[in-house]
């Protein structure tokens, strides 16, 4: 038997800091990270270290029933706080539902975003005040979403001249995952964009597993590859590199601001937790492939470049573990004292103009619930349905 | 006054929805240089650009979805699907993003995009280009099903759906594009969402919409032959339903046929039957009765006559209510 089919050819795996903390140069990509100063990695550092304590106290408030689930993303804080502190405050992000580390960059309050695990809100902020849209759970659906409010933003800026665009340009990143990269909505963002030449980044975080189906179920050539078939710049990433992540993310809103249309970054990172807390890792993957990851931690990576470079010292870590045990006590105080909400709040939002059949059934809510709290015992709640 | 046909009129209505919001664009298949399959969006592509009248890839869940991107910054974009079998690609955007955003939102914004549907069966055509989709849309909150059955309204309805906040499937009866009629451009229908007594009578009500009212209004004719006074209702909107004009209608007559292509089973006309059957029990003289589609996959065009409602077979219903 012969084979004619040949792999793709996979683009350089990009990493600016291995594992070991050492720094590489790249023509290409340093050049992005001119402006990291030690305050900027402190700061990666600390947003990538609050992220995780977050994870951990909503991991925490959803074991002992205060959550109805969480999804955690241990493992995948630096492509997240790379990619988003990559972002300009006007740009616009699409993420799937596992971004908290991309909110804390869009300086999304935490709190707010247990709303939605705690069955109070499907949608849980405004994502006008941080140009940081709700979390979407249907796989994919918030990529053509992300294209066509791209192709909206081509339209804001179509006198523009490149000077402009380059300056004052908005972007869209649209977030995805290796499971959602093979849903139909993945392939139609990414024809439309190219059809376009929409100012659209597709950050993908590959962390190799959609719930307990591997990478290679999805795809057999990195998805970083599938870019040229779409005939865009197709980036592949070390995902537990900040440095690297960052750089490429920045090279890619560049591209995308200044008229040069879609590119896709293929960050290459490890859920090293559950898919949700309803899931079993164990019964889908090894000891040895969990533990082969735990070596490219993103923390302890950018650690060891920080302490070798002399850049921390105790008390910064100190500092940053008690900042992080106060934002994760005031995570569950603020969380737990969310009020409930009401059905009726649910009947408000269905239509933004007035809707017959809406106020029929609400009026009817009402008359049934006020049933229960009448004071003649004998009264029947809710005499009739909806008339 | 101005006589033409509801291709014409759909178009007339839609160059005017360009012309007078400069965040609304069209977007679909075919719409820009062929001017649609139905010639509704001609000349439109030449008169505002191609960012207003976008020649879309040919994937329906990017039209859909696109357009829901575009609406949350900002545009009303008003997408067409080429035939209402081919809308089922899209339907997951539809019923899990367009139609629950301003609920997933907490109401702080919603995504007010049309969607234009030619629809509906009687040209002969080969399958997935006659079918009735609607009640599957309608089970669905959050969004609003027009359709409109004359050139007067197809002019009013596409501009009042435009002009809506809410996201609206505006479903066109393809069979009607010919339909010449009398459009009044001074003078708007009345709201999109309300139903229409269109002819007036006291023995019993024909509801219906979109490409069987000219079937009903001419069985309702047909039936003065045989003494009967029949009123016929033009829905108009499908979601919402105005049920206080068909429950007023039936209060008068007491007789109720309710008539769609879409099959019977499971389809608008259940519907309307168990809501008058709560409203209005008490002044029923017979039992509603249905006449739809039957439940099959849409039958091939050589024996569509027999599938499709018609006046004899309203006529038959008609006869039967009398007969209970």
């Amino acid at each position: 038997m012969t084979s004619t089919a040949q792999a793709a050819a996979a683009p350089e795996l990009i990493q600016l800091l291995t594992p070991d903390g050492e720094l590489v140069t790249d023509s290409e990509y340093s050049p992005y990270l001119a402006d990291v100063d030690a305050d900027a990695l402190r700061g990666f550092y600390r947003d990538m270290a609050l992220t995780r304590r977050f994870d951990e106290e909503a991991t925490a408030l959803q074991r002992q029933g205060q959550l109805a689930l969480w999804v955690p993303l241990r493992g995948q804080e630096a492509a997240q706080i790379g990619s988003g502190r990559a972002t300009e405050a006007r740009d616009y992000l699409f993420p799937t539902y596992r971004e908290h580390g991309v909110a804390l960059t869009r300086d999304v309050d935490f709190p707010q975003m247990l709303r939605v695990f705690r069955g109070i809100s499907n949608g849980g902020w405004d994502p006008r005040e941080n140009n940081f849209h709700m979390y979407t759970m249907v796989l994919a659906a918030q990529m053509p979403h992300a294209v066509g409010y791209a192709m909206g933003i081509q339209r804001d800026q179509a006198d523009w001249d490149e000077e402009r665009l380059a300056q004052e340009g908005t972007a869209v990143v649209a977030y995805f995952g290796d499971g959602a990269s093979s849903e139909g909505d993945t392939h139609e963002s990414m024809v439309f964009a190219a059809s376009n030449q929409s100012p659209v980044v597709f950050f993908c975080q590959n962390n190799q597993w959609a719930i307990s189906v591997p990478f290679e179920v999805q795809s057999r050539v990195p998805l970083a590859a599938r870019a040229a078939g779409y005939g865009f710049p197709g980036i592949h990433v070390d995902g537990n590199d900040v440095l690297a992540v960052h750089a490429v993310t920045r090279w890619a809103l560049e591209h995308a601001r200044g008229g040069g249309g879609p590119v896709l970054i293929e960050a290459q990172t490890y859920r090293r937790s559950a898919h949700t807390t309803a899931d079993d890792p164990t019964k889908y993957r090894t000891t040895d492939e969990e533990e082969s990851w735990d070596l490219k931690d993103p923390l302890a990576r950018l650690e060891k470049y920080l302490r070798a470079a002399e850049l921390v010292d105790e008390d910064f870590f100190a500092r940053l573990s008690a900042d992080g045990d106060e934002m994760a006590a005031r995570v569950r105080r603020e969380a737990m004292d969310f009020p409930d909400p009401t059905l009726a709040q649910s009947f408000a939002n269905v239509y933004a103009e007035a809707h017959p059949l809406v106020r029929e059934e609400l009026e009817f809510h009402r008359r049934y619930e006020a049933g229960f709290t009448d004071a003649d015992p004998a009264a029947t709640p809710g005499s009739g349905g909806p008339r | 006054m101005t006589r033409m046909t509801m291709a014409k009129a759909l178009s007339t209505g839609l160059r005017r929805v360009l012309e007078e919001n400069p965040k609304s664009l069209l977007i679909g298949e075919d719409i820009g240089r062929l001017g649609g399959v139905y010639r509704v969006t001609e000349g439109l592509m030449a008169d505002f650009g191609t960012s207003r009248v976008i020649d879309s890839p040919l994937a329906e869940s990017g039209i859909i979805g696109t357009s829901i991107g575009m609406s949350l910054r900002g545009y009303k974009p008003i997408a067409e699907i080429q035939f209402d079998g081919f809308v089922f690609p899209g339907f997951n955007q539809i019923t899990t993003q367009l139609a629950k955003m301003r609920a997933r939102s907490e109401g702080r914004f919603g995504a007010p995009v049309v969607i234009r549907i030619p629809y509906g069966g009687g040209i002969g055509s080969i399958e997935h280009h006659s079918e009735s989709p609607e009640a599957l849309f309608a089970h669905t909150a959050g969004l609003r099903i027009i359709t409109p059955s004359n050139p007067h309204d197809a002019y009013w309805m596409i501009q009042q759906a435009a002009a809506c906040q809410d996201p609206v499937i505006f479903f066109e009866p393809k069979r009607r594009y010919w339909l010449k009629g009398e459009v009044d451009t001074e003078n708007p229908a009345q709201d999109a969402f309300s139903a229409q007594v269109i002819r007036e009578g006291t023995d019993a009500t024909i509801v219906t919409y979109g490409p069987l009212v000219p079937v009903a209004l001419a069985a309702a004719e047909a039936a003065t032959e045989d003494g009967r006074s029949i009123e016929v209702v033009d829905l108009r909107s499908i979601s919402p339903i105005d049920f206080d004009t068909i429950t007023d209608s039936v209060r008068k007559t007491g007789r109720l046929i309710v008539t769609h292509e879409a099959p019977t089973f499971g389809g608008i006309g259940g519907e309307i039957a168990a809501r008058v059957s709560e409203r209005a029990f008490l002044s029923l003289e017979a039992p509603v009765i249905r006449v739809g589609g039957f439940h099959m996959p849409y039958p091939v065009a050589k024996v569509e006559d027999q599938y499709l409602p018609d006046i004899d077979k309203l006529l038959d219903a008609v006869d039967r209510s009398f007969e209970y």
